[in-house]
């Protein structure tokens, strides 16, 4: 009897068909895969790509010169300097880098920030093509901070009452 | 205000018991004293161990139990005094809950700007907070602000981080003696001030930033530059005077970005002058010289140190060693003094010396350890000081007599000027230089009166002199009891040094006092001790300029500021062939010089200073020098290797010290300079105290200090009127232009002007007639 139903699954490409089935399901349900750079994955608000240093509404950096983002760095990767501003003798840096090779993308720079100047934006696309670019500036920071601060705002305004 | 503790009291010994932990400690030491003794921390503001007790902050209150029985309320530990059987207990609830309601009051106030503070990582307010803090603020009004005042170009302010904790207004009263701050209104609008929105004048005002247990009084020229966790802290010397205070350099990436006390109760206790606090700025001025430079053809053009050190033992080997003079500055370490003196030798040059800023060598007088230590100057009964602006020349030795008069001690001066004590003499004698031996001889003649016999060479002179009743009451006093006679500055570097040096002597042994002879210089000391003085036949550091050499070495000295007679070092050195070490290579150096070794400065450097004391203290460098610039010692040894001198042959710093030898110079006792009859208007030159070595002239903030005067001529009233100034702003002294300044410190027959400006470095020497007209 075995044998019987075995030779009519056989002729009848039962389990062919089968395949074909699972085949042609996954033909028209929706896809997983990206296009990628076409495509991006969603990204969550806490995720923490390139750095940035924001400004106040009113165009004044918020970076106060605390330093704490420097001491709490597991990978030494940030440096500053600091002295009063020329102009109005506040605290300010005088430099601020990032070394992006140190950076382990920790987010404690952003977490120890007691004026939410240095961010991780959701970023997370860049290059370097010379030697050196790797460390980026106060300038660069302060214009990525410009570029995409609609978004580091509404990413913090989200997490804010996690925070 | 407060009660001092009573430290004074018998020495009987009474038995308390701390936290359990049983104790013993002398009768009216307070409790927090013995806690601290036994290790047991009672949180504190007000409380400082060298300051009064003001008992303001209440951040120290604790339970006592006294005979069985509870105290009914808590007691400051750093204002009750301990009793036999009392029981203190500093970590009970109880006291756990006075401690923490009272941080809580503290912080009402307290602005919560810690992250742009300087004083944020190294802040008790923020350290106690920790501990004692309340983690949320339950208070919600509005907080206190206060104006800012402009204390100078020193010390920052931040009055709103003020506590009230009094402790700079203690210090600029008890030991500053300047009562420069206080508190204004009262309550929660207690203000510290000056009352009239004044620069701190007191020469130690940065030590006030480091009493402060808040950011409120911060170090300005360090302001917003580093964090504490930053810093790097090396243990180091002080190097403009030579009481060789130790201190801390902070820094970060081999710069020294700023300096702090290291406690050294023999030395400077817990302070800092303002003198050595600020220094550091010097150290890195535009003229800093970063790579050998030699003059070609006129022209000055960098090198490598093998093309320097060869156009260097050129120069030095294209003279006989007669032929050479060898300059070296007296904070020179022992280290290149020695090899200095190996130069000398191998180059066969008898003209070696660092008493630059002397004129007088009739005695052959170099620099000797006090004979009373300078701690224990703290502890005469009286004083004399010998041509001595002693706040300037070495603030924290004037600091140890201020504390002794205030314990009652009486402070006689003979003095060129009247210079400005942050005390009250008990009496003075100001006259003209020419005449300041004539003041002492007085002295002498009543030390005679009282039965003390003169020395041959002086009894003479002292015979002829007269003393008056003021002379017999200093004498008195410098026989009641621990004296010391201080030879200052102003009459080490006086033209007749030697009748002040050999009359001091006279007054100190006839009283029984201590002679301490203020040192010129951080090391003259050791200088002294390892003969970088003239040799067999050799001509002293005057001499050496007034029978130019063909050749000079110059170390680490600055022409013509260093020099006592600016205008005769530049002139013979323009003759001359100039080999100078030097960190710097400011204008007037490029014209005297053929080629500049960049040196490093004391704090970049190993070395040793030998102190008042005669303690050699030995220092590790604790900055990196700039750019080419090495080691003093190691320039030498190279230029002394290619030289193929003999002693040079050391590898490392032990190999050199090992070579290091004492050779003491025997001074000529008794010999005497002339006197010349008294003629006319004569200079008094005192060095600024922010002027007296290069690093010092390049630092910033130092030289916007108002104790470091603008140049000018001085003059009292009386004596403008004789010259016929009355009226003039300005005037003419040889060939520069000052401003006049009607001074009634200053002597009829003297103008007093400073050395060490750039327009008064090459004016004619202290003591020497000059003439001042109108510009």
């Amino acid at each position: 009897m075995n044998r019987i139903a075995s030779y009519f699954k056989s002729l009848l490409l039962i389990e062919l068909f089968k395949g074909m089935g699972l085949t042609m399901r996954y033909m028209f349900s929706p896809k997983y895969t990206m296009r990628y750079p076409m495509e991006h994955i969603p990204k969550s608000s806490r995720f923490r790509g390139l750095h940035a240093l924001r400004r106040y509404p009113n165009g004044e950096e918020r970076c106060i010169a605390c330093k704490l983002c420097e001491a709490v760095c597991p990978a030494l990767a940030i440096t500053i300097d600091s002295a009063p501003r020329e102009s109005d003798g506040q605290r300010r840096t005088t430099r601020y880098e990032i070394d992006l090779f140190k950076c382990i993308f920790c987010g404690f720079c952003e977490e120890s920030c007691p004026v939410d100047s240095i961010v991780e934006t959701h970023v997370h696309e860049y290059h370097f093509e010379h030697r050196g670019e790797n460390v980026v500036t106060k300038p660069q920071l302060l214009a990525i901070g410009d570029r995409f601060e609609a978004e580091i705002a509404a990413a913090r305004a989200q997490d804010a009452a996690y925070r | 205000m407060s009660a001092q503790p009573a430290n004074h009291a018998a020495p009987d010994l009474l038995n308390v018991e701390i936290d359990g932990k049983p104790t013993q400690i002398r009768k009216g030491a307070m409790i927090i004293e013995a806690a601290d003794a036994i290790g047991v921390a009672i949180p504190r503001f007000c409380y400082h161990r060298k300051l009064p007790i003001a008992a303001n902050c209440r951040m120290c209150l604790v339970e006592v139990e006294m005979g069985g029985k509870p105290m009914p309320k808590p007691q400051p530990a750093c204002a009750t005094p301990v009793a036999e059987g009392m029981k203190v207990r500093t970590r009970s609830d109880a006291a756990l809950k006075f401690q923490k309601d009272v941080m809580e009051f503290l912080l009402i106030n307290h602005p919560l700007d810690c992250p742009i503070c300087d004083q944020g990582g190294e802040c008790e307010l923020q350290d106690v907070a920790l501990g004692y803090g309340r983690s949320v603020s339950r208070y919600t009004e509005r907080k206190r602000t206060i104006a800012d005042e402009n204390l100078g170009s020193l010390v920052a302010t931040e009055m709103t981080r003020c506590i009230q904790c009094t402790r700079c207004v203690r210090f600029t009263s008890e030991i500053a003696g300047t009562y420069e701050l206080g508190g204004m209104s009262r309550g929660d609008n207690l203000q510290i001030g000056t009352y009239i929105g004044k620069t701190l004048e007191t020469e130690l005002s940065g030590n006030i930033i480091d009493v402060c247990p808040v950011g409120a009084l911060t170090n300005k020229p360090f302001q917003y530059k580093a964090r504490a966790w930053e810093l790097v802290a090396r243990p180091s010397v002080a190097y403009h005077d030579a009481l060789g205070s130790n201190l801390w350099l902070h820094t970060r990436r081999g710069e020294v970005l700023r300096t702090v006390p290291r406690d050294n109760e023999a030395i400077n206790e817990c302070w800092l002058s303002d003198r050595d606090r600020y220094s550091h700025e010097g150290l890195y001025a535009a003229d800093r010289l970063r790579a050998p430079e030699v003059r070609r053809n006129g022209q000055w053009q960098a090198t490598t140190w093998d093309d320097a050190l060869a156009v260097a033992a050129e120069a030095l080997r294209s003279v006989p060693g007669g032929e050479l003079g060898i300059l070296a500055h007296p904070a020179t370490t022992d280290e290149e003094g020695d090899l200095l003196v190996r130069l000398a030798r191998g180059l066969g040059s008898p003209h070696l010396d660092h008493r630059l800023r002397q004129l007088d060598f009739a005695d052959g007088a170099a620099a000797q350890p006090f004979a009373l230590p300078a701690a224990e100057v703290q502890e005469v009964r009286a004083a004399l000081l010998v041509g001595s602006d002693l706040r300037r020349e070495m603030p924290l030795l004037n600091h140890r007599l201020h504390q002794a008069v205030k314990k009652g001690a009486k402070v006689y001066a003979v003095n060129p000027a009247r210079f400005d004590f942050n005390y009250r003499l008990a009496g003075e004698a100001i006259t003209a230089p020419q005449a300041l031996a004539d003041a002492l001889l007085a002295l002498a003649r009543a030390a005679v009166a009282e039965g003390a016999g003169a020395p041959a060479a002086l009894a003479e002179a002292i015979n002829a002199a007269a003393s008056d009743e003021g002379d017999h009451a200093a004498i008195a006093a410098l026989k009641s009891g621990k004296a010391v006679v201080i030879l200052g500055e102003a009459a080490v570097t006086h033209p007749q040094a030697s009748w002040l040096r050999a009359l001091a002597r006279f007054i100190a042994q006839a009283t029984g006092a201590g002679y301490d002879e203020l040192p010129v210089g951080a090391n003259a000391v050791g200088l002294a001790r390892l003969g970088v003085l003239p040799g067999n036949g050799g001509l002293d550091a005057q001499a050496m300029l007034a029978q130019p050499r063909q050749a000079y070495v110059l170390y680490g000295a600055e022409p013509p500021h260093d020099f006592a007679d600016g205008a005769a070092a530049l002139k013979a050195l323009r003759d001359a062939r100039v080999v100078a070490f030097s960190a710097f290579a400011p204008p007037a150096l490029r014209e005297v010089a053929d080629v500049i070794l960049p040196i490093a400065l004391l704090p970049e450097t190993d070395g040793t200073l030998v102190n008042v004391d005669g303690l050699a203290q030995q220092v590790r460098a604790g900055a990196k020098a700039p750019g080419e610039a090495r080691d003093g010692w190691k320039v030498l040894r190279a230029l002394g290797g290619l030289m193929q001198l003999p002693s040079f042959e050391f590898d490392d710093l032990a190999g050199l010290r090992d070579g290091i030898v004492a050779r003491p110079a025997a001074p000529r006792e008794g010999r005497l300079a002339p006197r010349p009859a008294a003629a006319g208007l004569t200079r008094l030159a005192t060095w600024p105290i922010y002027r007296v070595d290069a690093v010092l002239r390049r630092a910033g903030a130092l030289n916007a200090h108002p104790l470091n005067r603008a140049p000018a001529v001085r003059v009292n009233a009386d004596e403008a009127q004789r010259l016929g100034l009355a009226g003039a702003a300005a005037v003419r002294v040889a060939d520069a232009v000052l401003p006049l300044v009607v001074d009634p410190a200053v002597p009829d027959g003297a103008a007093w002007v400073e050395a060490a400006q750039d327009s008064t470095a090459t004016l004619p020497p202290y003591g020497a007639a000059i003439t001042v007209s109108k510009a």
